[in-house]
C-alpha cells in the first residue's frame, strides 16, 4: 500500500467516520438525558435520505402523511389526557401544532414534489418533515413509560426500530434511493482526489458539533438538559420537567440524524433497512466514548470510519467481523477500569 | 354474552362448512414468500402476480394462501407448518436460499411438491418433492462465460455481497473460470448497506482486470459499478439477473449504460427473435401484470411466479384424472405431473423436467442483455 491509496482510504473513512460520529452524538445525547437507547435513530435518517431523494426526483415522499398519522395519534393522546381537566387554550395550542402543522407541511409537500425545487428548498422541507416525528415519537411512546428501567426502555426502543422498518417499507419500497450529491466537485489534494460531497459532509459535522457544543455551553435549554443528563431527580427538584427534556432532547437528536441522512443520501443507495446496521457503527463508536463523552464518541466513531476503511481494502470479508469485533476489547477495557466503582444503573432498578 | 357466544360459535360453524364444502374439489396452494426484509424486492413482485392469477388450476377452483416470511428461515418453516394444518395441495416459495430449504425440509417429510422461487437449484436429498423455477447460476453462468470468451476476457475480477448470495456466484465462477482459462486476479466482498467500496475498488483497479463479475442484486449493486466508473475503470461490467429490474436503472442512471448481464427473456419480451418460444407467453403476461402494475413494472421474480403458476395449471390438468385434491394421492400425482413436464413455454423460457433435473430451464431460458440511453438492449 503507497501513500497515495492510504490517502484515499483515509479520505473514505473519515467520509463515513464523519456520518458515524453524528449518530454517536445523537445516540449519547439521548441515552443521556432519557436513559434510551435509540435504536430507531437509523431509521430516521433513512427516511430523511430518502425523502430528500424521492423530493430530487419529483416523487411526492409518504413521509408527510406519516407525520400527520404521528400528530392525530399525539392530539389523541393529549386529547385522553385532556379528560382530566385541561385549558381551551393548551387543547388549541395542541391542535395548531399536532393537525394544523403537519396537514399544512402534508399540503406543501404534495404542491411542492412535483416542482423541480432547488435542492437547498427540498432539505428545509425534508427537515420540517422529519424533524418534528422525533419529539413526536417521544409523545406516542417514550413520554407515557418515561419512569420504566433502562432494559424496558431499550425493549421498546427495539420494537420501535421494526415499526418503522416495516414503515419505511411501505413507503419506499424495497428498493434504494439516491439524492443528488449537496456539492457536486472534485479536487486534487496531491494526488489523493477528494470530492465535493466528502467536503460538505466534514463541513457539515463539524458546523453541527460545533452548534451543540455552543448550545449545551451557552445557552439556559442546554444547561437544563446537562442538569436532567446528570442528575434526573435533582433536574426535577429545580424545575426541569422530564417530558419537556425527552422532547428537546428527541428534536435535537433527530434533527442530527435528519442532516446526517441527507448528507449520507449521495454517497450510496439507501434501503428502508439499511439505518440500522449504519447507526449500529455510530454505536460502536459511541460505546466507545463509554455512551456519556461526546468528543470520546465522535473520536471512536471516527476511528470506526478508518477501520472500515482500510478493513476493506485488506480484507473485505471479514470488513464487519473486524469493526463490529472493536467493542470485545474496548468493553473489556471499561469493565475493568470500572470495577468496584458502583453502578448507577443498579441504584435505578 | 352467552347467546352471543352461540351465535359466533354457529357462525364458526357455519364459515367451516363452507371451507370443508370448498375444499372438496379445491386445490389448495401454500405460497410463502419474502415480502418484507432484505429479499423484500423479490417477495413483493411474486405477490402482486399471485394477487391478479386466475382462480382455476388445471379447471378446478384454486386457493391460495399467502404468507410473509420475512426472508427468515424459521419463519418460512413456521408458514410451512401451517400450509401443511391447512391441508395444502402443493407449496410456492420462497424467494432466497435459506427461507426455499426451510420449506424443502417440511415438504419432503409431508410429502408434498413445493415448487421453488429461489437461485438455488433442489439438493438431492430433497429431489424427489421440491422443483425450482429460476435459471440456476449454472445456466445463466454459461451464457455469461461464453460472451466473456466472446471478447477475450483475460483477468477477471469479483466483487459479492458478504454471505450467502455472493457465495452462490462465487462458487461457480472459480472452477469456470479456471476451466475457461479466465484467471481470477481479486475477489472482493461488500456489505449490502455499505455506504462505500472505495477500498475493494481500489484493491480491484491495482489488480488490472479486463473485466469485472459483481455479485450483488438490486439497487445495492449499483454501488460497486458507480464507484468503479468514477475512479476510471475503462474495463467490461457484468452483472448477473438480480440486478435486471427497473429501480436499478433508475438510481443508475448513466452509469448502468454497457453493463452486461443474462435474464430471463421475459424482461425483453418484446426484442426477442419472434421464434423464441417464450415470446408470445411472455408478452401475454406482460399485458396482465404490466396492465395492473404500471408500464416497467417488470421484473424476473414476477415471471418466475407466473411461471409457477403455468407449470401447475399444467400438472393439476393431469393430476386431478387420477385423484382428489386434498389427498396423499393426489400430491403424488401432481408431483409425478410435474417431474413428467416437457418442452413447456413459459415467460422465462422451456421447462423440461425429469427423475434428476428438477430446475428444468436451458440455454433458451438465458439472454444476454446490456444497458443503452437507460433502457434494456438484447445483445444476441
Amino acid at each position: 500500500m503507497d501513500w497515495q491509496i492510504a490517502g484515499f482510504l483515509a479520505v473514505d473513512g473519515f467520509t463515513s467516520g464523519a456520518i458515524y460520529a453524528l449518530l454517536a452524538l445523537a445516540l449519547v445525547l439521548v441515552f443521556s438525558v432519557t436513559r434510551i437507547i435509540l435504536v430507531p435513530l437509523g431509521e430516521l435518517m433513512v427516511y430523511a435520505g430518502v425523502t430528500l431523494a424521492l423530493l430530487g426526483h419529483d416523487r411526492v415522499p409518504a413521509t408527510g402523511a406519516l407525520l400527520l398519522a404521528m400528530g392525530v395519534a399525539c392530539f389523541a393522546l393529549e386529547l385522553w389526557e385532556a379528560r382530566r381537566g385541561t385549558t381551551p387554550r393548551r387543547l388549541a395550542l395542541a391542535a395548531v401544532k399536532f393537525l394544523a402543522l403537519p396537514l399544512a407541511l402534508l399540503l406543501i409537500t404534495r404542491w411542492a414534489a412535483p416542482r423541480a425545487l432547488p435542492l437547498p428548498l427540498d432539505m428545509a422541507l425534508t427537515t420540517l418533515l422529519i424533524v418534528p416525528m422525533g419529539p413526536m415519537l417521544y409523545r406516542i411512546v417514550f413520554q407515557p413509560m418515561a419512569e420504566a428501567s433502562t432494559l424496558v426502555l431499550l425493549i421498546v426502543s427495539v420494537a420501535t426500530h421494526f415499526a418503522l422498518t416495516g414503515l419505511g417499507l411501505v413507503m419506499f419500497g424495497p428498493e434504494g434511493w439516491s439524492a443528488a450529491p449537496l456539492w457536486d466537485a472534485s479536487f486534487d489534494l496531491a494526488g489523493v482526489p477528494l470530492s465535493g460531497q466528502s467536503l460538505a459532509i466534514w463541513a457539515s459535522s463539524l458546523l453541527l458539533m460545533l452548534a451543540l457544543y455552543l448550545f449545551f455551553s451557552r445557552t439556559l435549554p442546554g444547561k437544563a438538559l446537562r442538569a436532567v443528563a446528570v442528575n434526573r431527580l435533582g433536574a426535577r427538584l429545580i424545575g426541569v420537567g422530564s417530558a419537556q427534556a425527552g422532547r428537546l432532547t428527541f428534536t435535537l437528536a433527530t434533527a442530527i440524524v435528519t442532516a446526517c441522512g441527507m448528507l449520507a443520501a449521495p454517497l450510496t443507495a439507501l434501503t428502508y433497512d439499511g439505518g440500522f446496521v449504519i447507526a449500529l457503527k455510530g454505536f460502536i463508536g459511541a460505546i466507545i466514548g463509554g455512551l456519556v463523552g461526546y468528543p470520546l464518541a465522535a473520536a471512536g466513531a471516527l476511528l470506526v470510519g478508518l477501520l472500515e476503511a482500510f478493513a476493506s481494502f485488506w480484507a473485505s470479508s471479514y470488513k464487519e467481523v473486524i469493526v463490529f469485533t472493536l467493542v470485545l476489547p474496548v468493553l473489556l477495557w471499561r469493565s475493568l477500569a470500572s470495577r468496584g466503582r458502583h453502578h448507577d444503573d443498579e441504584e435505578e432498578e | 354474552m352467552l347467546q352471543h357466544c352461540r351465535k359466533l360459535a354457529l357462525a364458526g360453524l357455519a364459515a367451516l362448512a363452507i371451507t370443508t364444502a370448498q375444499a372438496a374439489d379445491t386445490v389448495k396452494v401454500g405460497v410463502s414468500i419474502s415480502a418484507t426484509g432484505p429479499a423484500a424486492s423479490l417477495g413483493i413482485p411474486t405477490k402482486q402476480v399471485i394477487d391478479i392469477l386466475p382462480d382455476t388450476l388445471g379447471g378446478l377452483p384454486a386457493q391460495y394462501i399467502v404468507l410473509d416470511d420475512a426472508t427468515d428461515a424459521s419463519t418460512a418453516a413456521k408458514n410451512g407448518r401451517r400450509f401443511v394444518d391447512e391441508g395444502v395441495d402443493v407449496i410456492i416459495g420462497s424467494n432466497t436460499v435459506p427461507t426455499s430449504l426451510a420449506l424443502s425440509a417440511i415438504a419432503v417429510e409431508t410429502k408434498t411438491p413445493q415448487l421453488g422461487l429461489s437461485l438455488a437449484a433442489p439438493r438431492p436429498e430433497h429431489l424427489t418433492w421440491v422443483f425450482s423455477l429460476p435459471q440456476t447460476v449454472d445456466v445463466m453462468n454459461s451464457k455469461l462465460f461464453a460472451d466473456m470468451k466472446k471478447r477475450g476476457v483475460k483477468r477477471l475480477a469479483f466483487i459479492g455481497f458478504t454471505g450467502g448470495y455472493g457465495d452462490v456466484w462465487l462458487h461457480d465462477i472459480e472452477p469456470r473460470a479456471k476451466r475457461d482459462g479466465i484467471e481470477l486476479v481479486s475477489v472482493q466482498r461488500y456489505e449490502r448497506t455499505d455506504q462505500s467500496v472505495a477500498g475493494q475498488v481500489l484493491r480491484i483497479l491495482a489488480a488490472k482486470p479486463d473485466a469485472v463479475f459483481i455479485g450483488g442484486s438490486g439497487t445495492p449493486g449499483v454501488l460497486p459499478m458507480r464507484e468503479l466508473k468514477a475512479r476510471g475503470f475503462k474495463g467490461l461490467i457484468y452483472q448477473n439477473h438480480g440486478m435486471a429490474n427497473n429501480d436499478v436503472l433508475r438510481l443508475a442512471g448513466d452509469q448502468a449504460n454497457g453493463m452486461i448481464l443474462p435474464t430471463g427473456p421475459v424482461l425483453v419480451a418484446e426484442g426477442l427473435p419472434d421464434d423464441h418460444p417464450s415470446k408470445p407467453v411472455a408478452l401475454a403476461f406482460l399485458k396482465l401484470y404490466e396492465g395492473k402494475y404500471g408500464p416497467g413494472s417488470r421484473d424476473n421474480f414476477a415471471g418466475y411466479a407466473y411461471d409457477a403458476y403455468l407449470l401447475l395449471d399444467k400438472a393439476v390438468q393431469q393430476a386431478r384424472q387420477s385423484a382428489k385434491p386434498g389427498t396423499a394421492e393426489f400430491r403424488q400425482a401432481l408431483r409425478d405431473a410435474l417431474e413428467n413436464t416437457k418442452e413447456l413455454a413459459v415467460t422465462h423460457g422451456v421447462i423440461n423436467m425429469s427423475p434428476t433435473q428438477h430446475a428444468g430451464f436451458d440455454q433458451r431460458a438465458a439472454v444476454m442483455i446490456t444497458v443503452e440511453n437507460g433502457r434494456w438492449k438484447v445483445l444476441d
